[in-house]
């Protein structure tokens, strides 16, 4: 009785603060249920007749739920909070406004991930990568893993812990399924400068890497204790990429292997849907529907974005940290290079205070195909020294801190029939999406059908 | 011209605060005045060669890095207080390079880490880290970066900080103070990177290294066309204004 009345009172603030245009409501009736009964969570988990799954990451979790969400459709209805709210207030507010579903699909925040996997208790849980990330928010790569470590290791015999075996953190957390690449022909040539689990997590000793492929993720092993990647039960060979327009690779399964087409780029979307195929597949899924899932998927909101602008197409691509930075800006390399780019970069507190992580990525093979760049967000002009000492000529650089102002001039460089690329950090990407949206461009990503 | 000689310490294990920022402003501002700079790795395998470096380069790593290189740092004291102290090179150490760069660190669960002890101060670990913009006065002007650090630095009686905290938290949070200078060495616990948006510290590293470089006194550079460095140090030092006095 009393969660009915507290449901009803979370569900009558979220209609309040749609209302008053607070955002899309997502959180503060979570908030609010936490408040009045901390335990709420809990029972709402309960209540979801199929269970539960919680997938983490530093990079990709938002798509990689995504599309696991696309794959579980057809079996079951889904609480899932696709908005990205996956704070414990927005899983909350997930469960609370999901009546009627059978599996609770969560996407969880790296440092919310234990307090959920205690109360949600899920049958399943999807752990792909561990980057540094906002080192002012969310500590040292170390205390995350640690607290990770920790969380599944109470975690109930029988739950499904999938694990991406390549990242040496995440494939040593103890897990039932592994799942990596096996494709050396798309690896790099050499470990990125920001990778960050180098060193061998028994010994200490650099690992030895038969294939590099995206930061750290790769085919490991310590040549001085042994400690290697773990075998892998799932994996993705002959990959193929191109560009910003599409990716493809076969999926390898204990049932048989199948060709999976993806309309979206890069080696880390491999690894998004490898990932949603491993955890769908968990969950009872067959590898029809896998394949028929990931095929249907479109990108989930904003992290991949095309948009048709005054003729022009407009390329949104989200950058947070050196290593999702890197993918994009190799994504675009490898395609068509732009010769204009706008670069966005805030300070908020969701996009990190410290921005020291610009210097961080290797923005530099970007620069050299580029005539113009302008440098936008709060810290626009921090972005134009990366720029600078990046080796590019101060009379190509130009810094508009002002959003609206930064996208028109961009556009206003891009020939008729060109392409903008713009790359902003997480609420620059927000009030990007905001003014399309105002624009009549797009609509806002909690309007947009699933 | 001159080939300035770095050596970087570690690069493979002290890099988390953008350190390869600070190397390409010294890169880049140096070619601008018509220097080379040469940037040689010295890992675990090499040895510190008194001489054989104008400026020396320490960043920033994750705990567990740090800890990684601190025994193997600590069996080349002499040679790096030989090269810096006695030889004169210059010398930049950045928040865990820093730290290393003192007599030793102790953890929050009393583990000892050793230190080089070329510079006057201990380390000790604080229960809460601190983390925010930084704005300092120096001897060479007002310096803005950003701390992020568990360890309270406490420096000698006499010894000199790189400055006094004008916002932010600074060594320890309590004394004022923030970094260490000694001689043509400085050790600090400012990222951000630090260099980009403070040009001048970067040019005086450099006319320091050519000292050493050249055996004679420090060069005193023309002043470069810096107006995007003085427009992200304006937006860097107003985040720390608008954190107030040190907290």
């Amino acid at each position: 009785m009393r969660l009915a009345a507290e449901i009803a009172a979370a569900r009558a603030i979220a209609s309040l603060s749609r209302l008053v245009g607070a955002g899309a409501g997502m959180t503060v009736p979570g908030k609010l249920l936490s408040k009045l009964d901390p335990g709420a969570i809990d029972r709402l988990a309960a209540r979801l007749p199929a269970g539960a799954a919680a997938v983490s990451a530093t990079n990709g979790k938002t798509t990689t739920s995504a599309m696991a969400a696309e794959i579980l459709r057809p079996r079951f209805r889904l609480a899932h909070n696709r908005s990205g709210a996956n704070l414990v207030s927005g899983v909350a507010s997930t469960l609370l406004s999901s009546d009627g579903a059978e599996l609770g699909l969560l996407e969880v925040d790296e440092a919310a991930l234990p307090e959920v996997l205690r109360r949600v208790r899920p049958r399943a849980v999807l752990l792909a990568n561990l980057f540094r990330d906002q080192l002012d928010r969310y500590g040292e790569l170390e205390l995350i893993a640690e607290r990770w470590r920790q969380a599944v290791a109470a975690l109930p015999a029988g739950t499904a812990v999938v694990l991406n075996a390549d990242d040496p953190q995440v494939g040593s957390l103890g897990g039932s399924v592994y799942y990596g690449l096996d494709d050396p022909s798309v690896a790099r040539p050499s470990l990125q400068h920001a990778a960050d689990s180098k060193y061998c997590i028994r010994c200490g000793t650099p690992y030895g890497y038969r294939a590099a492929y995206v930061g750290h993720l790769g085919d490991y092993r310590c040549p001085s204790c042994g400690h290697a990647r773990p075998a892998l039960d799932l994996c993705a060979r002959s990959i193929e990429l191109e560009g910003l327009e599409r990716a493809a690779f076969d999926l390898v399964t204990p049932e048989g292997t199948r060709r999976v087409e993806l309309a979206l780029p890069g080696l880390y979307n491999v690894y998004n849907a490898l990932g949603a195929a491993a955890l769908a597949r968990a969950l009872g899924s067959s590898l029809d529907e896998i394949v028929d899932g990931l095929g249907r998927f479109s990108a989930a909101f904003g992290r991949f974005e095309r948009i048709a602008v005054d003729g022009k197409q407009l390329v949104l691509l989200l950058i947070k940290n050196p290593a999702g930075a890197n993918e994009a800006v190799r994504t675009l390399v490898e395609g068509r290079p732009p010769r204009v780019a706008v670069v966005a970069l805030n300070d908020a507190i969701a996009d990190g205070r410290d921005v020291s992580w610009i210097w961080d990525v290797d923005f530099e093979p970007l620069l050299a195909g580029l005539d113009r760049v302008v440098a936008a967000g709060s810290r626009a002009a921090e972005l134009a020294l990366r720029f600078k000492y990046g080796g590019l000529d101060e009379a190509s650089i130009e810094v508009e801190a002002d959003l609206a102002r930064a996208l028109d001039r961009g556009l206003q460089l891009t020939p008729d029939g060109g392409e903008l690329v713009v790359l902003p950090t997480y609420t620059a990407m927000l009030a990007l999406q905001r003014l399309l949206a105002d624009r009549g461009l797009a609509k806002r990503y909690w309007e947009r059908a699933a | 011209m001159s080939t300035i000689r770095v050596g970087h310490l570690y690069p493979d294990y002290l890099n988390i605060y953008a350190d390869r920022g600070n190397i390409a402003v010294l890169a880049r501002r140096s070619a601008w005045r018509g220097h080379d700079l040469e940037v040689t790795a010295l890992g675990m395998d090499e040895s510190i060669e008194p001489g054989a470096h104008d400026l020396y380069y320490v960043g920033g790593g994750q705990d567990r890095e740090q800890f990684l290189v601190a025994e193997n740092l600590a069996g080349k004291a002499e040679a790096l207080v030989s090269a810096v102290v006695e030889g004169g090179a210059a010398l930049l150490a950045v928040c865990g390079g820093y730290q290393l760069l003192g007599r030793g660190y102790r953890g929050f669960h009393g583990e000892e880490m050793p230190g080089v002890g070329l510079l006057p101060l201990e380390t000790v670990a604080g229960e809460r880290r601190l983390i925010g913009d930084v704005l300092l006065e120096t001897d060479l002007g007002p310096v803005a970066g950003f701390e992020n650090h568990a360890g309270r630095t406490r420096l000698d009686e006499g010894a000199t900080p790189l400055g006094r905290v004008v916002s932010g938290f600074g060594n320890d949070g309590e004394s004022g103070f923030e970094g260490c200078r000694l001689g043509r060495a400085i050790g600090t616990y400012l990222h951000g990177p630090l260099l980009p948006r403070n040009p001048r510290l970067a040019d005086w590293l450099l006319e320091q290294a050519l000292a050493h470089r050249t055996g004679g006194e420090a060069p005193a550079f023309d002043p470069l066309p810096d107006d995007l460095e003085a427009l992200a140090f304006e937006v860097s030092a107003g985040r720390a204004r608008a954190r107030g006095g040190r907290s």
